[in-house]
């Protein structure tokens, strides 16, 4: 059985397109990798493999075991249990010299004495390639970032774009069977980190390698992956692709850091092998999927509805599966309006209510029901530590407000 | 009022500045002397012919050579060592770190005449024969302490990710080492060892207790106030100090165009 599931997922994701990553060879593969650091635990039971040509990302908040990860596979960390495999052979205590796989880091690490072609240079010529083949490459890549109009120059001359691709150019110069990529543009303002994120992607179809890319950054992870790994707290979340991350996540964790989610509280009543019937808002029966994870009637859940999913109405669906809320305030944001709603127990949602929607002057006050498609919602396990997602609204914010501040090109 | 104040803050700049190079200008001048006797104390006539024949006096010359090659040995031993204490203490964290620290600052602390007594009783003690070798050892000893400083100093903000890049793209530890550390960290190394080589050439205290029969530089200027004082010592004097403000000229070239050519890649990252 291929190791694309983490054992310790909470709920398997149910696999929209199940063909995609598991049907590709694997290039590397990490077994039961734990990292401790004294009494800290880094990374827990970190069991995926990933495959060949495949872009792979690894998304989470600091601190949540992602660039740890990216560091073993690199070699520059030992795991301490398990085994990272890489092309059949075990690395796990292969210095990061002898492995075929190669580093973007996040500021660079260019080799500031060096012009931009001697660093290209550098990977061939430590591994002995000859003189004729190690400047076929320079060229080569150089073309391919397109930089070859700069390859006398040092690096401090070049801008920070620039120096990205020069060491995204000096990172493939080895052809490695992987590149892992540790927040690579996390350096960059956000015009140009749009630019380079289509830039990376054209260049990894190029190259056809696997790339490893780690970023806290959701919006970026879901443009570019194939695959995205969600981590926490050392844990992977869940393993899918962005529709399945964004769609069906695994976990209140998931939900609430990919997009907005609206996540409100219920009681399983009833549930057979593919529906589920919940208690909401105190009285109200909602139909739900039951999903991977297994709920017995009586639990306690989390139902989890994407604000672009509520249906609004002004009088209570026929079928009687509607939830009656009232408008807080809503905000009219261009394509939608976004209306912050609020159930007979306080339950909080927001919903994003478009054009085609026909309701009255969405006024402070006025009494609506909310439903939603049977496949719009998600029945996930309870929200037990509750605090979990505060941070990461926190880590969020900080990040957008961080954004604004940056200086425009 | 005013003005008088900036003339007095004038005055005072310039007797504080003739105060430090008086004494080297008056060694300078009396190099184009032409002494009555034989010692160059007292202004007679300009002349030409100390620089022209400056090695005319055999044991000047000898002691000349002879700092000139223990500075060239020490400064070399004290480069690498200090180089590598320097490396160590600001790469990694090890048990005695803290006091290897202290230790490095003793030397500069101590006393010259507890440095050198106390050498030299340790040479005693092993019944060393004093000479070329203990003169070396004991420059070795200070210089290492000067060097390890002014290398820690300089390469704080050195950026141990580009050793990790350096690795990840096959280079193995010496070619880490001399590829990439090294070059960047040479312009520090450079600094300290001019320091460590000037330092040696100067020494007078500590070499006196450990130069057995041999006589440097510094101890044949002090000697020479007793025999004869020929103007050749100024020469030699005067070349040093051209020769140290050449090479710190270009040195201070040399690291301004290495800065400019790495831009804002050498600033501190965040």
């Amino acid at each position: 059985m291929p190791l694309t599931h983490v054992s310790n997922t909470p709920a398997a994701p149910t696999a929209a397109d199940p063909s995609r990553a598991e049907s590709r060879e694997p290039v590397i593969t990490l077994e039961h990798v734990v990292k401790r650091f004294g009494s800290y635990l880094a990374v827990q039971e970190a069991h995926f493999a990933i495959g060949r040509g495949e872009f792979f990302s690894m998304l989470g908040p600091s601190g949540c075991g992602k660039t740890t990860t990216l560091r073993m596979i690199a070699g520059f960390e030992q795991p301490t249990e398990g085994r990272i495999v890489l092309d059949g052979k075990d690395v796990s205590r292969v210095p990061p010299y002898r492995r075929n796989v190669n580093t973007v880091f996040q500021h660079y690490a260019l080799f500031p004495h060096m012009s931009v072609a001697d660093n290209v240079a550098f990977g061939p010529r430590s591994q002995k390639v000859g003189a004729e083949e190690t400047s076929r490459r320079v060229d080569q890549l150089l073309t391919v970032v397109k930089l070859a109009q700069f390859a006398d120059r040092k690096p401090g001359q070049l801008s920070g774009g620039q120096q990205q691709r020069v060491a995204l150019a000096r990172a493939l110069a080895n052809y490695p069977q992987a590149l892992l990529l540790d927040e690579p543009l996390g350096a960059l303002d956000l015009k140009l980190r749009q630019a380079m994120q289509i830039e990376l992607k054209r260049i990894q179809r190029e190259v056809g390698i696997t790339f490893i890319y780690v970023t806290h950054d959701q919006e970026e992870a879901l443009t570019m992956s194939d695959r995205i790994a969600v981590m926490n707290e050392g844990r992977v979340e869940q393993i899918g692709t962005p529709q399945e991350i964004y769609h069906s996540p695994a976990s209140v964790f998931v939900a609430n850091f990919i997009g907005v989610a609206n996540l409100i509280p219920a009681v399983v009543e009833h549930a057979n092998g593919t529906d589920a019937t919940v208690v909401v808002a105190g009285s109200r029966r909602m139909a739900v999927p039951a999903g991977a994870w297994p709920p017995r009637p009586g639990a306690a859940a989390t139902v989890m509805v994407r604000p672009e999913r509520l249906r609004l109405t002004s009088q209570a669906p026929a079928d009687g599966r509607g939830v009656p809320v009232t408008v807080e305030h809503a905000v009219f944001q261009g394509p939608v309006v976004r209306c912050t709603l609020r159930a007979a127990d306080g339950t909080g949602i927001v919903a994003h209510v478009g054009p085609e929607q026909s309701l009255p002057a969405l006024e402070p006050g006025l009494p609506l029901w909310i439903g939603w498609d049977l496949d719009a919602g998600r029945l996930l396990p309870p929200d037990t530590v509750g605090a979990d997602a505060q941070p990461f609204v926190k880590a969020d914010l900080r990040h957008t407000m961080g954004r604004a501040s940056l200086p425009r090109l | 009022m005013r003005r008088f104040g900036r003339w007095l803050m004038d005055g005072v700049a310039i007797l504080a500045l003739g105060y430090l190079f008086l004494p080297i200008f008056v060694i300078v001048l009396y190099s184009f002397n032409k002494p009555a006797g034989k010692f160059n104390f007292v202004w007679k006539a300009f002349s030409l012919e100390a620089w022209r024949n400056p090695f005319a006096y055999e044991a000047l010359y000898e002691s000349m050579k002879l700092s000139l090659r223990v500075a060239a040995l020490s400064t070399l031993v004290a480069t690498v060592f200090g180089t590598f204490i320097a490396l160590a203490l600001t790469r990694y964290r090890f048990r005695g770190a803290s006091a290897i620290n202290l230790l490095l600052v003793l030397p500069l602390t101590t006393p010259e005449v507890v440095l050198g007594s106390s050498l030299l009783s340790l040479f005693l003690d092993l019944n060393a024969r004093t000479g070329f070798s203990t003169i070396v050892i004991a420059h070795i000893m200070f210089s290492v302490s000067y060097v390890a400083l002014t290398v820690r100093a300089r390469i704080r903000g050195f950026d141990w990710t580009l050793e990790e890049a350096a690795m990840d793209l096959g280079a193995g530890p010496f070619r880490v080492f001399f590829k990439v550390t090294l070059p960047i960290i040479a312009p520090g190394i450079v600094a300290a060892s001019m320091l460590a080589f000037a330092l040696s050439l100067d020494d007078f205290i500590i070499t006196l207790f450990n130069a057995g029969n041999r006589i440097t530089y510094p101890l044949y200027v002090y000697g020479a106030r007793r025999a004869a004082f020929p103007p050749q010592i100024n020469v030699l004097a005067t070349a040093i100090l051209l020769a140290s403000l050449l090479t710190l000229g270009a040195t201070v070239l040399w690291q301004q165009r290495t800065l400019r050519q790495r831009g804002m890649s050498l600033a501190p990252r965040a």
